[in-house]
């Protein structure tokens, strides 16, 4: 599997005019609908319209737009090919739960909404944290592989952490851990995951970025342009890591339920589907590739079990299948090495 | 001094690929080194960077002892290269391949620039503006936009010569330059590196098979086969030299 699409879009962009979108309008439009749509839910409001399953499928919108988007670091523009991201995951999931139900105080003790902000912080702050460290050690473990070594390394990390878990009883082991609080919603999803997006754009348009890019075009043109590769790698591998543990972290909080299960192989699969789907190397692609995939994952299902309820669960075998139709007729996915405007630098500054 | 060389010696297996090789290049100096393909020439190259270490022998640049050292660190030192297959970033643009080359200076941390501080927006402004003015030093400016991988081959020697001087090196190691090369892009590649050598206060050592090239250029050279050196001086002299004409002979590009 090649993680170097095709120089497809060679034109250089176009002049920029001033007056183009900018980030921060983007994101005050998302959160200027998220916050009245989260409230009218929470309140009961046009519950035939605003149906709490919509806002459902946001909140997974969300939370795979941070797992995705920190794949992208590695695999797109780092150009390795990591294969554990569901293992960080996981680790954001277990810690947040265990802070969220043993070392803190429920929601209901603490002032309503500064309660729940300074929970979300504490957890999701430790989720990363931890997450980070993890992602640093296995940077720090595999500084000298690359390729497929990389691929089968990060797997096994990923099933060792999955299998550790399972062995540990005080998290539940492999019967889940169970009782979390639901602690987030739709509308702390969508701060998350605008932050993740604008802290990664930041990250890439410096010179952090050109030198994961430039390790990705040539590594040892970049190591003879005096690069540590070692050490951009575990940066990249600590970062992205984070922002996994951060997806983690959320989703314990949400579903309020996890298992070891949840976080195998099989997630780090559907996130390389949306990843793949969405295009390398491009962050409106991650965007694109979870919103087009999730919709289409839950399409199929209404489909499904309007017709077959016997089939429903027939279209896990769609997921793969996109995955060997992207590869095999557009490699770039749907934007790959493209971004939307709101995403790209300011040029001549 | 600027670049010292005392015995470096290197073997693969059986193979002495490099032995015994001396070289002594001052702060300024041009200096070339030929010799028949597979004579070695590429390997002391790539000891000089680090990608391989060596058997034997001592490299100093100034002060420092950087035979050793892994190659990022060598490269920090200021050792630059270029490549005789040309390694660009190809899929980058041909402005970032530059501003990339300035990420030791670049002036900021990584909260700096995940929070895009004050001190990150007026360092990437130096960054863009010391990018743009070295690339219209090279001509490539209106290229700044384009992929590097997209430039006709002439241009993108020029632009690794541009990214490996934007690191600021004190030393600039050429190999084969004029490799895949018409006459015309030969006579402005001379030109360019006789530029260089006047603006940039700097050490050249450049590897050619092009024995013209580097007669225009260099006024001292080595000839190297098997690894040894067999001639040195003088590139006129080392011509007429009987051990380099033999080592020459059977080869398609004989001295002139």
């Amino acid at each position: 599997m090649s993680t170097k699409p095709p120089p497809e879009h060679a034109a250089p962009p176009p002049e920029l005019t001033p007056s183009r979108v900018r980030f921060w309008m983007v994101c005050a439009l998302i959160l200027a609908l998220a916050l009245p749509l989260q409230l009218s839910v929470d309140a009961g409001l046009f519950p035939d319209v605003l149906n709490p399953y919509y806002l459902h499928l946001l909140t997974i919108i969300g939370m795979n737009i941070i797992l995705v988007a920190s794949l992208n670091l590695l695999n797109g523009y780092l150009g390795e090919f990591a294969l554990g991201h569901a293992g960080f995951m996981a680790v954001g999931a277990y810690t947040a739960a265990l802070l969220a139900t043993k070392a803190l105080p429920s929601a209901a003790a603490l002032p309503p909404v500064l309660g729940t902000c300074i929970i979300l912080v504490v957890t999701l702050g430790g989720a990363m944290l931890m997450a980070a460290g993890i992602g640093y050690l296995i940077g720090l473990v595999t500084f000298k592989t690359v390729g497929d070594y990389l691929a089968i390394i990060t797997l096994g990390f990923n099933m060792i952490i999955v299998n550790a878990i399972q062995n540990l009883d005080f998290v539940g082991g492999p019967r889940g851990f169970t009782g979390i609080p639901k602690n987030t919603n739709f509308l702390a999803v969508a701060v998350c995951a605008l932050l993740t997006l604008g802290l990664l754009r930041n990250l890439i348009q410096s010179s952090f970025g050109r030198v994961w890019v430039s390790i990705r075009e040539n590594a040892i043109a970049a190591e003879l342009m005096g690069v540590s590769i070692a050490k951009a790698k575990n940066w990249a591998f600590t970062i992205a890591a984070a922002f996994a543990g951060l997806a983690g972290g959320l989703w314990a909080q949400n579903q309020q339920f996890i298992t070891p299960r949840s976080f195998d192989y099989i997630k780090t699969t559907e996130i390389l589907v949306m990843l793949y789907l969405g295009g390398m190397a491009s962050l409106s692609g991650s965007i694109l590739g979870v919103v087009a995939y999730t919709l289409l994952m839950e399409l199929l299902r209404n489909l499904l079990s309007a017709f077959a309820p016997q089939l429903a669960e027939w279209r896990m075998l769609i997921s793969p299948l996109i995955l060997i139709i992207i590869m095999l007729t557009r490699q770039t996915g749907l934007l790959g090495n493209r971004e939307w405007r709101w995403l790209r630098p300011r040029q001549g500054a | 001094m600027g670049l010292r060389i005392t015995d470096l010696t290197k073997s693969f297996g059986g193979l002495t690929a490099v032995d015994g090789f001396n070289l002594e290049l001052g702060d300024r100096d041009l200096q070339g080194i030929i010799g028949p393909n597979g004579a070695g020439k590429t390997t002391v190259f790539n000891l000089i960077t680090g990608v391989y270490a060596p058997d034997r022998g001592q490299i100093q640049l100034g002060e420092h002892t950087v035979s050793g050292l892994p190659s990022d660190a060598i490269a920090r030192a200021g050792i630059a290269r270029t490549f005789q297959n040309i390694r660009l970033f190809a899929q980058m643009t041909v402005l970032d391949n530059i501003t990339m080359a300035l990420h030791a200076r670049a002036g900021y941390g990584l909260w700096e620039a995940a929070f895009r501080t004050g001190n990150f927006h007026r360092q990437e402004a130096r960054l863009l503006a010391e990018s743009r003015e070295h690339l219209a030093r090279f001509g490539l400016l209106e290229r700044q936009r384009e992929q590097a991988g997209s430039l006709p081959y002439g241009e993108q020697r020029r632009l690794e010569i541009a990214r490996a001087l934007a690191t600021g090196p004190k030393v600039l190691l050429l190999d084969e330059p004029a490799a895949g090369m018409n006459p015309r892009e030969v006579e402005e590649l001379i030109q360019l590196i006789q530029q260089v050598h006047r603006d940039f206060s700097l050490a050249i050592l450049l590897i050619e098979h092009q024995l013209p090239v580097v007669m225009e250029l260099c006024r001292e050279v080595q000839v190297l086969d098997f690894g040894q050196t067999i001639a040195s001086g003088a590139p006129q002299e080392v011509v007429r030299n009987p051990l380099v004409i033999e080592a020459y002979l059977g080869e398609e590009e004989a001295p002139a």
